[in-house]
């Protein structure tokens, strides 16, 4: 049990410790939107955060769990490879960018460009989430409980997203795909590790790529 | 047979203009090809030294030292590297190159205790492996980014832009996405995969500052951390790299190769090395941070007088790309039936989009990159780095330096008006350069 006070010490402090050799449970208290907090973890430290951070809080999180009693800044979790990261209230843009695994979960809103680029991660998002989110996603799945911005899934590879409520607009090559029940299996075990309750999987539509701009075309030319 | 040296050609409409005009009509899309910018632009090749002789005193050429060391990443790393030469191997991606090739580089650069460099596209065992010191490459794609790679890794390089396309994203077209390059990119086989040209999630310099300060807690502060950018406003932008807390900066200019880009972009966009390499040390002069912060150039570096000539305006080491693939055996005279084959000539292949190089560098077909021996490749590219070298020292020996670094822009004159202007030296003969008084 190690514990950290921003207050007093330093992210750095932080953040040796949790790349050192004891895995253990962390908390943090006062960070004060500080950013990089609680990055690059390499072991199952279970980290728990008492406020706001900044950007790219569990930036690269290997296999730690993270909680934040807060709200996130940009870059949450970007490039996670494994793990699990948890925000009991909402996070800004860029959540979860380019993550190769593990879960992240936001019990709020999620801003534009959620899972932009992602590259295998899981994203339960239980309210809403921006524009652009899942921009380039190549794979991984986002699902989202509210509404989803503009352009979801603008030019997306084979990440696949569940949107519970409406989508104002997709992007480029993204479609409506059909929801069979291996696909009402998969989100239900979503819902259920990002312990989500009260909704049902038949509210949901499935969103993937239409796979039209995987080769150059010149016909498609108005697309890209 | 028509008697052609009668016939007058346009230079408007040259022979490759009409040759491309006709492409485009025949396909309708734009050509994509690799190599850099092709038409001539002021170069290094516009700087003569003026050696030493009245006023200055030269160096014995054999015995007397000239010492070519250079130390990167001091201003906050914790964990400086100190390359033997002043002139590394710059990004290529796994995916562009066959894995023979990347290893190849590294055999060569670890010779002679120098760096080389990622790419878009993840770092394989093999270059690191072979490599004495490797950078690793972050780049908007995050193709293979990971930070277990990250640590082993001697220097991390953002890359904000190329020189051959400041403000565009990479390319790697579906002959080159081999189930290696798929699974280490997350995308499916054989698709023409386009790398944003945006960092995913940060824009701008004070986003910049924050990211780095990630990179470096994640590191634990012990990396080196390089930007990368394509010349265009290079003042502004080493400004700016300098102030979000870069250790090294990378300028490549216009010149510089690419595996794959639009024609149109690789000729079009960006200015050339020569007013690059001033504006990037006005910027660094002008903070205090010259030769405290190190300046990387690239673009068109072909020999130990293109490396002296940027090391005397002020840069502290150069990047090669396709002299290095070149030196590997890129273009060689022996594959030139099968250049033929593909509709062109040894000495102007410059489909390093296509997957089919003759020489097995710019491919992932497993028989074509067979054909490169990494252990011979990487022979011959410390071979061609030793004279480059050489070279470098031939020509501040002459003009009196006991360190490479000790060459200044007083020991360089321009023979054009235009090079005089963008690098900042007097016109040769006289003590005029245009835009100063
Ligand atoms: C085949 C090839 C692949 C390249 N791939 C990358 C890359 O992945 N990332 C990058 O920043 N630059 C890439 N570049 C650009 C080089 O890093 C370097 O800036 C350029 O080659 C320097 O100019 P030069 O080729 O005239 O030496 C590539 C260049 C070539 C020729």
């Amino acid at each position: 049990m190690a514990s950290f006070d921003l207050a007093d010490n330093t992210v750095r402090e932080l953040n040796k410790h949790l790349h050192g050799a004891v895995t253990d449970k962390v908390t943090v208290d006062n960070p004060g939107g500080k950013h990089s907090v609680a990055v690059g973890a390499t072991d199952a430290h279970q980290v728990e955060i008492n406020g706001n951070v900044g950007y790219y809080c569990a930036g690269m999180n290997a296999e730690a769990s993270v909680v934040v009693n807060g709200h996130a800044g940009p870059g949450l979790a970007e490039n996670m490879m494994s793990g699990r990261v948890h925000v009991t209230g909402s996070a800004s843009q860029y959540c979860a960018a380019t993550a190769h695994g593990g879960l992240v979960v936001i019990d709020g809103d999620a801003s534009s460009r959620c899972g932009i680029s992602m590259k295998g991660v899981d994203i339960v998002v239980k309210g809403s989430v921006g524009h652009m989110s899942a921009f380039m996603a190549q794979t991984g799945r986002l699902v989202v409980c509210g509404d989803a911005g503009d352009a979801l899934g603008d030019s997306i590879y084979e990440a696949q997203l569940y949107v519970r409520g409406t989508v104002e607009s997709l992007g480029a090559d993204c479609e409506e795909k059909a929801m069979r029940a291996e696909h009402k299996q998969a989100l239900q075990d979503l819902l259920d590790a990002a312990g989500v309750t009260g909704v049902s999987v038949d509210e949901f539509k499935r969103y993937g790529s239409a796979r039209k701009l995987y080769h150059f075309n010149i016909d498609n030319a108005s697309s890209y | 047979m028509v008697d052609k040296s009668w016939l007058k050609e346009s230079a408007t409409f040259s022979r490759p203009v009409i040759r491309e005009i006709q492409r485009a009509a025949e396909t309708g899309i734009y050509d994509i090809r690799g190599f850099g910018a092709k038409r001539h632009i002021p170069h290094f090749d516009d700087l003569v030294f003026l050696g030493a002789s009245m006023s200055r005193y030269p160096l014995e050429g054999y015995r007397e030292t000239c010492d070519t060391s250079v130390v990167l990443g001091d201003r906050f790393a914790k964990k400086p590297i100190t390359i033997d030469i002043p002139i590394t191997i710059a990004g290529m991606s796994f995916g562009a190159l066959s894995a023979q090739a990347k290893e190849a580089l590294g055999r060569g650069a670890s010779k002679m205790g120098t760096s080389t460099t990622t790419g878009d596209g993840g770092m394989t065992p093999e270059e690191r492996g072979q490599s004495k010191y490797l950078v690793y490459q972050y780049l908007p794609s995050r193709y293979g980014m990971n930070p277990e790679d990250l640590r082993k890794a001697d220097a991390i390089e953002v890359v904000v832009g190329q020189g051959a396309k400041p403000g565009g994203g990479g390319m790697l077209l579906g002959q080159k996405i081999s189930d290696r390059v798929a699974g280490m990119r997350n995308l499916p086989k054989g698709i023409d995969q386009r790398s944003a040209c945006r960092h995913p999630d940060w824009t701008g310099p004070d986003d910049l500052e924050i990211k780095i300060a990630e990179l470096r807690e994640i590191t634990d502060w012990e990396k080196p951390i390089y930007v990368k950018v394509g010349a265009a406003r290079t003042f502004y932008d080493v400004t700016l790299a300098i102030k979000a807390g870069a250790d090294v900066v990378v300028v490549d200019g216009m010149q510089g190769g690419t595996a794959a880009t639009q024609d149109v972009f690789i000729e079009h966009v960006g200015i050339p090395t020569l007013p690059a390499v001033r504006a990037a040390v006005e910027a660094l002069q002008e903070l205090d941070m010259h030769r405290k912060v190190q300046l990387i150039v690239s673009g068109g570096i072909r020999s130990g007088a293109d490396v002296a000539k940027a090391l005397a305006m002020g840069a502290d080491a150069v990047s090669i790309g396709t002299a290095a693939l070149v030196a590997l055996g890129d273009n060689n005279d022996i594959y030139e039936a099968e250049y033929n084959k593909l509709g062109t000539s040894a000495g102007y292949y410059d489909d390093y989009q296509d997957g089919q190089d003759p020489a097995g560098i710019c491919t992932q077909d497993p028989e074509l990159s067979q054909r490169l021996d990494p252990v011979a490749a990487g022979r011959r590219l410390a071979n061609y780095l030793n004279v480059l070298t050489l070279e470098t020292q031939t020509l501040a020996r002459a003009c009196g330096k006991s360190h490479v670094h000790n060459l200044e822009p007083e020991d360089l004159a321009a023979l054009t008006i235009e090079a005089a202007a963008m690098a900042g030296v007097p016109l040769a003969g006289t003590q005029w350069i245009p835009g100063k008084l």
